[in-house]
């Protein structure tokens, strides 16, 4: 039994209660991924499985058999940062750190929902197959990531940066 | 001694010592006048490449061979004693390798609570897991150490206790009846002048009004959790800490060994607010350790944070002004009682923006202490002045409706040309400007003054202005070490911290300018107790403590430069005065091409590098000058007609905080306070059930933070003046954004609708 983690086949724990946060921070040793409350309310700990962004605290690792999760490490290649990474720089888009590797998996998910037409709760237009990326839109989708340095209008300007120049 | 006795106690000897940089008569910092360095350039945070990446380690992060995971047990009752203990089945299950309750810990001395020697750094003074006593409801009872996280959870669920309460005071009315006078830094929290109420009495126009703010806790997102280990005699601990040399002398005391046997390190914090300093959980992780005899993994669970870290305690204010006809002040009368836990000394001291903020004829202002049987409460960002200015402010808008005057007019018409209850004139105050260059770009011009007269749609809109403020402090203990290599490069040291202030930063953009080297040259070393200094991160104070230790130490480099250099160098002759750094030399100030660059000044001296210490000079502008921060806060809120909820939808926070020394990190500073702000204005609260004195809502899915649809595009503008008083003209910029806050917000909420609330958080059900 394994999960391919950051491109790397990596061997399920036997405890059936590990989370997949704690698979990552306590035995894989990458704590890139952050804990914040361990119970789904702070985005903290989001990764991507196949391109999708979950709260690892919520899941069980041995669920994620056979599955593809990117983490925070997993965006940097060689070392250079992904364009998100360099956005929030310029943008300030965090303080003390601790929610970002979250915010940015969480942008990169979020991103993808919305190329494909998922709508959210300020979408006017329900029946409308591309939605603009207003910063309405982007907020909402953005709610589930807590940041309490409140660096929440460099990451709205960080996202908004790595979208435009994405298209 | 309280902080003013002691800066008169060190004053004559600092004066004979050294020429202070920062007394009457001293020039202000070359620094001010110095326009073309990095000084006042948006630099983005050098640290930033290891945030995004994942790759900076935190507290928690830190593995270390053979180290175990720990849980904590907490009580369920406020006061009393532990009758039964079952711990056998919790050390039998798999994986445990130790239970610790009071009836195996090591004996331990108490944590020196804060404020009772220059190190302390306890949040209380109580005895840890040393006997069967409970003091609060939520307080550990046994530590469990397993070889993983999930089987030391597990394990701490089979754990069994019996308890015999005693009668406890939980509820705020009962302890009230006997309030006792708040202490805060050494002085009682009273100042009268005159006959206040007697002016009130007199007065032609008053509001007399009670104003109340919950509990709220600082919820950064990490969670509290350190990495613990022992060699031989000699303790490490990766902290989260805003207070590293603090938490290094205090876990000595404890452990009855010497303060260099501590070594706590704290590279990264997520986020403080007040809150990252010496609790329990560091203690039962080193005794736990030191009993295990391997290293230790704690972190908090988000409820264990709200059961054993202190947050910000409720208030009640009695917020009294007496005015004439044209708005004139004849009696400021702000007095009340806040809770405090039973074992420290926190009395949330609100009534100190009132000392400055306004001309008055008359004062009276007091806050006084209730003690509970809770958590020991502490400080959060702005201890005093966030809570205090809601009442304050709002208070000075009730009143400018009372007189059908514009509220910032009122604030113009009261501005003091002095300290109104020192006497000392201001070191840099310039409010006023701030209020108009604000109103201005805010459009003040087109709020309708009478309440519910803007409607669009199902909401009301409404306009509102407080004033932000919150003072300049330095603490003694500044000390810096400065390291110059033979290749021009130069390392600061200090024990200060990084939360996200952007510290590191700002204080390496500061000595690259300080020594003429580019930005690259330049490293600031931080976060680790071994390092020189005592600076906490609290107050808003480390720009300044840096700033005067770095200017002492870079005093010290310079002079040794110019001594080691001898009479071969063209800057021979020349003291640390009368040189300045540029573009990688020492210039003569007066004829900037009589240089050396520092590269040729050490291989003249053949020194690979030369490393000088500096010690900062005793705070003593305080006796001097009223320092402080300002801001003129403004908010335009919609409340829904139909449901109730507000929302903020335009914020400005216009501030005069000296010179911003990186216009980047302090806009987030700002920000980052207004969005706490926001929170206290609009849901932040601890519910605390004064039944059983239990936190009710111990998690960030019910105790609600702002999240990013909450807070809209905030606009920011400065005044940019330095004061002439501070180190390098600039004041510390972490506090002032969440004062005023819930004011501004409470004013637009009533010119929205004509509803006053008095009564934090503004919840929809307020608003029916
Ligand atoms: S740690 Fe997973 S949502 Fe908070
Ligand atoms: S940057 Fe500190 S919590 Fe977001």
């Amino acid at each position: 039994m394994s999960v391919n983690i950051n491109g790397l086949s990596v061997d399920l724990p036997s405890d059936a209660r590990v989370s997949l946060l704690d698979l990552l921070r306590d035995h894989l040793d990458l704590p890139g991924t952050k804990v914040g409350c361990n119970q789904g309310a702070c985005g903290a700990c989001t990764v991507l499985a196949d391109g999708e962004r979950i709260l690892s605290c919520l899941a069980l690792a041995v669920q994620y058999e056979g599955r593809s999760v990117t983490t925070i490490e997993g965006l940097t290649v060689e070392g250079s940062l992904h364009r998100l990474q360099h956005a929030f720089i310029e943008h300030d888009g965090f303080q003390c750190g601790y929610c970002t590797p979250g915010q940015i998996c969480s942008a990169i998910g979020m991103l993808r929902e919305v190329q494909r037409g998922v709508p959210s709760l300020v979408t006017e237009d329900l029946s409308s197959r591309s939605i603009a990326l207003t910063r309405d839109e982007l907020r909402e989708r953005m709610s589930g990531n807590l940041c309490r340095c409140g660096a929440y209008n460099g990451i709205v300007e960080a996202i908004t940066e790595f979208a435009e120049t994405s298209k | 001694m309280s902080i003013k006795e002691a800066a008169h106690a060190v004053m004559k000897k600092a004066v004979q010592v050294a020429p202070d940089k920062w007394m009457p008569g001293a020039t202000p910092d070359p620094l001010i006048r110095q326009k073309h360095g990095l000084i006042g350039t948006p630099v983005s945070r050098l640290d930033g490449p290891q945030k995004v990446s994942g790759t900076a380690r935190f507290a928690a992060e830190f593995p270390l061979e053979r180290m175990v995971y720990a849980a904590l047990n907490y009580s369920t009752i406020a006061k009393g004693r532990i009758r039964e203990l079952h711990t056998a089945e919790a050390a039998a299950a798999p994986g445990v390798v130790l239970v610790m309750t009071h009836l195996n810990a090591p004996r331990m001395t108490r944590v020196p609570l804060f404020g009772s020697n220059a190190k302390a750094a306890g949040g209380d003074d109580l005895p840890i897991m040393q006997d069967e006593r409970i003091h609060w409801n939520g307080e550990p009872i046994a530590v469990v150490l397993a070889e993983s996280q999930e089987q030391a959870d597990y394990a701490k669920s089979l754990i069994r206790v019996a308890y015999e309460a005693e009668p406890s005071v939980t509820t705020f009315e009962v302890a009230k009846a006997s309030s006792e006078q708040g202490v805060f830094q050494g002085e009682p929290l009273l100042l009268e002048i005159g006959d206040a109420e007697a002016a009130l009495a007199a007065a032609p126009h008053k509001v007399d009004v009670v104003y109340r703010t919950p509990r709220h806790n600082h919820n950064p997102i990490e969670l509290h959790g350190a990495t613990v280990a022992w060699d031989g005699d000699e303790l490490i601990v990766h902290d989260a800490s805003q207070c590293v040399t603090h938490t290094a002398w205090s876990l000595a005391q404890v452990f009855d060994i010497e303060e260099e046997q501590v070594h706590v390190t704290s590279p990264y914090v997520g986020g403080g607010f007040g809150s990252k300093t010496l609790w329990q959980y560091q203690v039962l992780a080193a005794a736990a350790s030191r009993l295990a005899g391997r290293p230790v993994r704690i972190v908090l669970s988000r409820e264990g944070v709200y059961r054993i870290v202190g947050g910000r305690t409720l208030t009640e204010q009695r917020v009294a002004i007496g005015a004439q006809a044209d708005g004139r002040f004849d009696a400021l009368i702000q007095t009340g009682v806040v809770g405090m836990g039973r074992h420290n000394n926190m009395p949330e001291p609100f009534m100190l923006p009132a000392k400055s903020a306004y001309k008055s004829g008359t004062f009276r202002l007091q806050v006084e202490a209730a003690r509970m049987d809770m958590v020991g409460n502490t400080f959060m960002r702005a201890p005093g002045e966030a809570v205090g200015t809601f009442a304050l402010e709002s208070a000075l808008d009730e009143l400018a409706v009372n007189l059908g005057m514009d509220p910032i007019e009122l604030r113009i018409r009261n501005e003091p040309d002095k300290d109104p209850t020192s006497g000392v004139p201001f070191s840099s105050r310039h409010i006023v400007e701030a209020y108009v260059a604000g109103a201005e770009r805010f459009g003040w011009n087109q709020r309708n003054p009478k309440p519910g007269a803007r409607r669009e749609g199902e909401w009301l809109v409404g306009l509102g202005c407080a004033t932000a403020t919150y003072p300049y402090y330095r603490m003694p203990g500044g000390v810096a070490r400065i390291t110059l290599t033979n290749r021009g490069r130069a390392t600061v040291s200090i024990a200060a911290h990084e939360m996200g202030m952007g510290t590191a930063t700002t204080q390496t953009m500061v000595t690259a300018d300080r020594l003429g080297l580019a930005l690259q040259c330049v490293t600031v070393e931080y976060g680790d107790s071994h390092l020189p200094g005592v600076v906490l991160a609290g107050g808003s104070q480390q720009t300044a403590s840096i700033g005067a230790a770095v200017t002492a130490a870079h005093d010290a480099l310079i002079t040794e430069l110019l001594k080691l250099a001898g009479k071969e160098s063209v800057l021979s002759g020349l003291d640390s005065e009368d040189v300045i750094g540029r573009d990688g030399y020492l210039c003569d100030i007066h004829k900037p091409d009589r240089r050396e660059s520092y590269v040729s000044l050490m291989a003249r001296i053949g020194r690979e590098q030369i490393t000088v210490e500096g010690t900062a000079p005793p705070p003593l502008e305080f006796t001097h000058w009223s320092m402080h921060s300002h801001g003129a806060m403004f908010c335009e809120a919609r409340v829904s007609g139909v449901t109730g909820e507000t929302r903020v939808t335009r914020f400005l926070g216009s501030f005069d905080c000296g010179r911003i020394l990186n216009p980047k990190t302090a806009a987030s500073q700002f920000r980052g306070g207004i969005v706490m702000g926001l929170g206290l204005a609009l849901m932040e609260e601890t519910q605390f059930d004064e039944r059983k004195g239990r936190i009710m809502n111990p998690s960030l899915a019910e105790y609600h933070v702002p999240v990013q649809m909450d807070v809209p595009e905030i606009d920011l503008i400065w005044t940019d003046i330095p004061d002439p008083h501070a180190p390098m003209g600039a004041h510390g910029v972490g506090e002032i954004g969440i004062t005023g806050v819930g004011a501004a917000v409470a004013n637009a909420v009533y010119n929205a609708t004509g509803t006053r609330v008095r009564d934090l958080p503004i919840t929809l059900d307020k608003m029916l």
